[in-house]
């Protein structure tokens, strides 16, 4: 089966997102990028896949020429067979973004798509489902499962995706308030991956190196004949509220004292 | 005169408090606009939901009850809410970032040609060009944006929202003619499993009390605690990912987003991504061995020690009133 994987260059999550003085966006010197989390779990879920019952793993990109790095290591160094890269610099949404991807998606013809649940620059969590519906196709979104991150399950690289035989239908189970929920969907289908699916494995060095020499294809909206013009714009950028720092109580009694009379929550 | 309309949610013929949220952002928008107020509930056998919600009012209440919406699938609800949006010529369809609206609201917005924001904190901008402020990069940043399409989709925080109250008319109930379009709908609901709690839920609840790696896997202080003050148990990302309790009692980036009016943290440093999930509560309070901890940069209450010492001294306290 062929699988497409949709990935995101973000601002690296350990790294403090600065506010132009402006208000006109966020500080980008010397910031670091990395790959959206959720993302590499997307990717991590399509190479076990892939693994288990053949095919090929193609990874989606869009973003600027320079997101090319992250794209070659660590998608391709992960495992991906092969790349396309949408050149995109400048404000897009996430409707404009499931535009460029459905596009890309008719001429793949995937049977499946796996996204991120959302990405962790914008947090919006749309694209995956706009995608869907754009395609006309099924979706099942937070994929998870039952068994935990130190199970034998994962550390046998089993997929938390089903693939029924003859891969007419996938099994998904999700994360929903309260609870998990399995859903049957047809293929293909879009499924956007939550933290429980799985560990990302991390690229090695000889896979480093061969990812160096492998396909990426360079489009741009225009070849995709999209406007990528955003629904959403955003105005303005500020730092949130800051949290005063209260203080510290020398004991139990204290404690509650403060809780019942100072503050009155319990 | 425009129109807002409120996606209410149920669960088996049960509403679901999250609702609410959405109900009281939906009055907030539409008086901001001297809109009209439409609420729509999906779903099947809709009888008791529907009285219960009539009585927080609004101009009318539709109930699309039909044996295809008895699931909340995505393919099938985004086709009704979408048909209503359209009959009632809604400007605004608005629900709470619950699971299930965060699942079906994109694929709404996709059928309306909507621009949609997720998450939304609150309502800013001049008359009738409504802005909308949201979280990005985990909360460490606030955007106000604007949305240019016609028709606007959006998702609410509940917390920053709170809840509404009942009106002093109830709403009419009208009956929605739902035409689900069997053919576009490719996914089977299969089953649903539900953590058992006697606890009330992370999202509900007016105190929470988290344990993190601090606790070392043993949860039992932790639940004695919870159950000493009616709280609901939740959990730092290094608690789960060991397997010590299950994923859905994370708060934090990619867990829940909570603002209790009481948080007690415990054992848990405060990592940026777990803060984002907790840092808008009422009331923190800290209890952790490291003085140094970031957890006790936003606590209002921080106490330095053993929770193994603390908690039971902690429950005896609460205990002895």
């Amino acid at each position: 089966m062929k699988i497409l994987v949709t990935v995101k260059r973000v601002e690296n999550t350990e790294s403090k997102i600065k506010v132009k003085p402006d208000g006109s966006g966020i500080v980008t010197d010397g910031m670091k990028y990395e790959i959206n989390p959720f993302d590499l779990i997307a990717l991590e879920e399509a190479l076990r896949l892939r693994d288990k019952q053949g095919g090929e793993v193609v990874v989606v990109l869009i973003g600027p020429p320079e997101a090319q790095t992250e794209l070659r290591s660590p998608a391709l160094a992960m495992g991906a067979d092969r790349a396309i890269h949408v050149k995109h610099a400048g404000p897009l949404d996430s409707d404009g973004a499931a535009r460029l991807l459905a596009k890309v998606a008719e001429a793949e013809k995937p049977d499946l798509i796996l996204c991120g649940k959302q990405a962790v620059d914008d947090d919006q969590g749309q694209a995956g489902q706009i995608l869907a519906e754009l395609l006309g196709w099924p979706q099942a979104t937070a994929a998870s499962k039952h068994e935990s991150l130190e199970s034998e399950q994962e550390k046998s690289k089993t997929p938390g995706i089903q693939i029924a035989e003859g891969a007419k239908t996938a099994k998904v189970i999700r994360e929903v308030d309260g609870g998990l929920e399995t859903l049957e969907v047809q293929l293909p289908a879009v499924v956007t991956c939550e933290l429980r699916l799985n560990l990302p494995r991390f690229a090695s060095l000889p896979n480093i190196m061969k990812a160096r020499k492998k396909e990426v294809k360079e489009l741009t909206p225009q070849d995709l004949g999209v406007d990528v013009a955003p629904k959403v714009a955003i105005l303005k950028y500020a730092a949130p509220p800051v949290r005063k720092g209260g203080i510290k109580v020398p004991d139990v009694a204290t404690l509650v004292d403060k809780l019942r009379n100072e503050a009155k929550v319990i | 005169m425009s129109t807002v309309l409120v996606v209410a949610e149920q669960l088996d013929g049960a509403l679901r408090r999250p609702s609410f949220s959405a109900l009281k952002a939906g009055r907030q928008l539409a008086d901001r606009l001297s809109a009209k107020l439409h609420v729509l509930l999906c779903g099947q056998n809709l009888g008791a939901a529907a009285q219960e919600l009539a009585a927080y009012g609004g101009d009318a209440l539709h109930i699309a009850d039909a044996a295809e919406l008895a699931h909340p699938l995505a393919e099938a609800h985004s086709q009704v809410i979408a048909q209503a949006a359209k009959a009632l010529g809604a400007d605004y369809v608005l629900a709470t970032s619950t699971s299930q609206s965060k699942d079906i609201l994109p694929r709404v917005a996709a059928k309306l040609g909507a621009g949609m924001a997720s998450d939304v904190l609150g309502f800013a901008g001049e008359g009738s060009a409504v802005t909308f402020r949201r979280p990005m990069w985990a909360g460490s940043i606030l955007v106000e944006v604007a949305i240019s399409t016609p028709i606007k989709v959006l998702t609410v925080r509940a917390a920053e929202f709170g809840v509404a109250e009942k009106a002093s008319a109830p709403a009419p109930i009208q009956p929605f003619a739902a035409a689900v379009d069997a053919s576009k709908v490719h996914a089977k609901f299969v089953d649903l499993t539900l953590v058992k709690s006697a606890r009330p839920q992370l999202t509900d609840a007016r105190i929470i009390v988290s344990g993190g790696r601090g606790t070392k896997g043993d949860f039992k202080p932790i639940d004695a605690l919870a159950d000493a003050l009616g709280a609901a148990v939740g959990a730092s990302r290094a608690a789960v990912d060991s397997g010590w309790v299950p994923s859905d009692y994370q708060v934090g980036q990619t867990g829940k987003t909570v603002a209790p009016d009481l948080y007690i943290a415990v054992g848990i440093s405060g990592a940026i991504q777990h803060m984002a999930g907790m840092k808008n509560s009422k009331v923190i309070v800290a209890i952790n061995t490291n003085p140094e901890a970031p957890i006790f940069e936003v606590a209002d209450y921080g106490l330095v020690g053993d929770l193994n010492k603390i908690l039971p001294e902690l429950i005896a306290a609460l205990q002895k009133h």
